[in-house]
């Protein structure tokens, strides 16, 4: 009876909408072969490095491990070879973290108070400094490479885990600034003032009032750091050496290395817990990361 | 009585671009008084100016007789609440109204005390430790008041505070600023674009255009005697009705109207030649009082609008479009003849070139 008076009144309420329509099949089709995509070489690298070197030998790529064993982790860890030693990507892994931790947390120091500074304490000169750290953004790295090779070694720096940070912390100022400076610009500029006015100054307003109220921008700033720098490849063989090369360094020697019988669910092995570092950050901060870059987009 | 702030030749310049020219302010001890200006022209620039939150190109603000033109904003005595609130969100509200005392290096209990005497008199006790995020627009603003009020400043100033907020809010909080003026008895430089602010909370009022000050004066003056054109259009609503035409002889003619200057009040001598005349709708009588007026005629009801109090009827004299108020207990309705009049006395003549007031 409701029924047939809905349709004899209709149109009324809200349109009736199909759950399978011709969009909803191209939309979610895409997403599920786009996904596809991407999730089947991951699923390879963990069954191969799941099994032993003989299954591998015989296997199909795609078959699960029938004998799981978690051996290759264990090598890729803690006893593959790359040139003399043998402790496996411990020490890559290591040495990456004191070379990230480092270049993290002084790039984003400095460059969330270049951009506060910028944002709102127009002093002499600021317009120049803006514009000379933008160009600084879009000069290639290749120009500069040399170039900091002898500096790093008049400093005595060179092939130092310092210098590498050093390296590390110059190349994010450009892009860590301006991202800072636009977030800063975002916030309401009477806050500023009224900061001013309750007379706080230039380290107490940074502190008391613009930090508290940035957490989105300094996620997204770590995230993009830890993830660039953990990822860096040239600068660690440029700067640094077999000691202290960081764990990408290390995982491609592993995995090209010459001798022997190539150990495919070692190198995949080994090539999974490089990337787990950046994976866990996105996992973690995934949402704090989007919210970030929202806010600095709408309010930019 | 002294001068609490004393602005004198200031110049303000955002590069290229002039803002404030050779403005010359001087404000009394305990005055309340309002910058009235359309938007853009320069009441916030002046106010951060004398706050120290901008540097001024040229000239000098001096506060209770100190100069205080290179001084920090913290150190000049001065309060200021904002438009946008500006409270700290991550503090509360006690956290907020601290601040500034403990920037200042005030000792703990006596801050308790200050904060404590600031919540009392905005009746914000309730909310001390809530979240700024967590109150409505009217307890931001008195927590953004309270900001100002605890650190015991000689002058406070606002920047459009109240034009967050809604009708009725907007009406309560003015009552109360009000009230806090007469108790504090402090200076208040009250910066608004809203006229019935600037009439009902200021001592005097200056107004401001492009920069510069167009007249300063009571409330009374600024409404019955307005110094120019552009006061007279910009303060009364509904505006001012104005007729274009030629004074001779101690008689204004216009296309439209013919009237004797008798008992009008000319600001220098009696004056001819091309000018405009004003009356404020308000001013216009309708019906039997209008046959009492040195000036009456008959007009027909194009349109009115009623607005409970009064009705606002439009009609024409002449060609010329005019407006007036009438009580909104007399029914009208359109093509209705009534006569209407009015006393030169209550007008405004202002020089068709100059448009300043004759
Ligand atoms: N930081 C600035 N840089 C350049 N121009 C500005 C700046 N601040 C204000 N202005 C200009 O100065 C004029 C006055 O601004 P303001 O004092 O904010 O006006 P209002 O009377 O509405 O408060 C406006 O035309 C505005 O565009
Ligand atoms: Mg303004």
């Amino acid at each position: 009876m409701a029924e047939t008076a809905n349709k004899l009144e209709a149109p009324r309420g809200p349109i009736p909408k199909r759950t399978i329509s011709r969009r909803n099949i191209f939309l979610y089709g895409t997403l599920i072969f786009v996904s596809i995509y991407y999730l089947v070489p991951l699923y390879v690298m963990i069954v191969t490095s799941l099994k032993g070197m003989p299954e591998i030998r015989v296997g199909n790529i795609f078959s699960p491990p029938l004998e799981m064993t978690f051996e290759p982790w264990v090598k890729a860890w803690s006893e593959a070879c790359t040139g003399l030693n043998c402790d496996g990507l411990s020490r890559g892994f290591w040495n990456s973290v004191r070379i990230t931790i480092p270049s993290v947390v002084v790039s984003i120091a400095i460059a969330s108070i270049n951009g506060y500074a910028l944002a709102n304490w127009r002093f002499k000169g600021a317009n120049l400094f803006f514009t000379i750290l933008i160009f600084g953004a879009f000069i290639p790295y290749q120009v500069m490479i040399y170039p900091l090779v002898i500096m790093l070694r008049e400093m005595g720096l060179y092939t130092k885990l310092t210098g590498l940070v050093i390296v590390h912390s110059i190349f994010g100022m450009p892009i860590l600034t301006l991202l800072f400076r636009n977030y800063f610009t975002s916030l309401p500029e009477e806050l500023f003032k009224a900061a001013r006015v309750d007379g706080a100054g230039f380290w107490g307003i940074y502190f008391r009032i613009m930090m508290p109220m940035s957490l989105p921008i300094f996620v997204v700033a770590i995230i993009l750091q830890v993830t660039g720098i953990w990822n860096d490849f040239l600068f660690g063989v440029i700067y640094s050496k077999p000691d202290n090369y960081p764990m990408t360094v290390q995982l491609n020697n592993i995995v090209n290395s010459v001798q022997g019988v190539k150990e495919y669910n070692v190198n995949m092995a080994a090539t999974i817990l490089t990337g787990l570092v950046p994976l866990t950050i996105y996992f973690v901060s995934g949402k704090l990361f989007v919210r970030g870059i929202a806010a600095g987009a709408v309010k930019g | 009585m002294g001068y609490s702030v004393q602005i004198k030749n200031l110049d303000l310049s955002f590069g290229a671009v002039e803002v404030l020219r050779d403005l010359n302010l001087d404000i009394h001890d305990g005055e309340f008084l309002v910058l009235l200006g359309a938007s853009g022209c320069g009441k916030s620039t002046l106010l951060n100016c004398i706050a120290g939150l901008l540097e001024a190109t040229d000239g000098q603000v001096f506060i209770n007789g100190r100069n205080v033109t290179w001084e920090q904003p913290s150190k000049r005595g001065i309060g200021m609440v904002f438009q946008s609130y500006a409270l700290y969100p991550q503090m509360s509200v006690k956290g907020n109204l601290s601040f500034g005392l403990k920037n200042a290096g005030v000792p703990r209990s006596e801050i308790e005390d200050r904060v404590g005497r600031a919540a009392r008199i905005l009746q914000i006790e309730e909310l001390l430790h809530r979240r700024p995020a967590a109150l409505s627009g009217g307890q931001r603003q008195r927590v953004a008041i309270g900001r100002a009020l605890v650190r015991d400043v000689d002058v406070f100033l606002f920047d459009e505070p109240l034009s967050n907020l809604d009708a009725k809010l907007r009406s309560d909080l003015r009552v109360e600023i009000k009230r806090l003026h007469q108790r504090l008895k402090n200076t208040m430089i009250y910066v608004t674009h809203d006229q019935i602010e600037a009439l009902t909370l200021a001592d005097r009022i200056a107004i401001l255009r492009d920069g510069k000050i167009q007249q300063l004066g009571t409330p009374d003056e600024i409404y019955n005697r307005p110094l120019t054109k552009y006061v007279a259009e910009f303060i009364g609503s509904p505006t001012m009705n104005f007729f274009n035409g030629r004074i001779e002889e101690g008689v204004f003619r216009s296309r439209d109207l013919e009237i004797e200057l008798d008992g009008y009040q000319w600001s220098g001598e009696a004056s001819s030649g091309e000018a405009w005349l004003g009356i404020r709708p308000e001013h216009v009588a309708s019906a039997n009082a209008a046959s009492n007026m040195p000036y009456s005629t008959e007009i027909e009801v194009e349109l009115y609008e009623p607005m409970g109090s009064d009705t606002l009827v439009w009609t024409f004299i002449g060609d010329q479009s005019f407006h007036f108020r009438l009580d909104g207990q007399i029914k009208v309705s359109d093509g209705d003849r009534l006569s209407i009049g009015f006393d030169i006395r209550r007008g405004s003549i202002f020089d068709k070139k100059s448009e300043s007031r004759l």
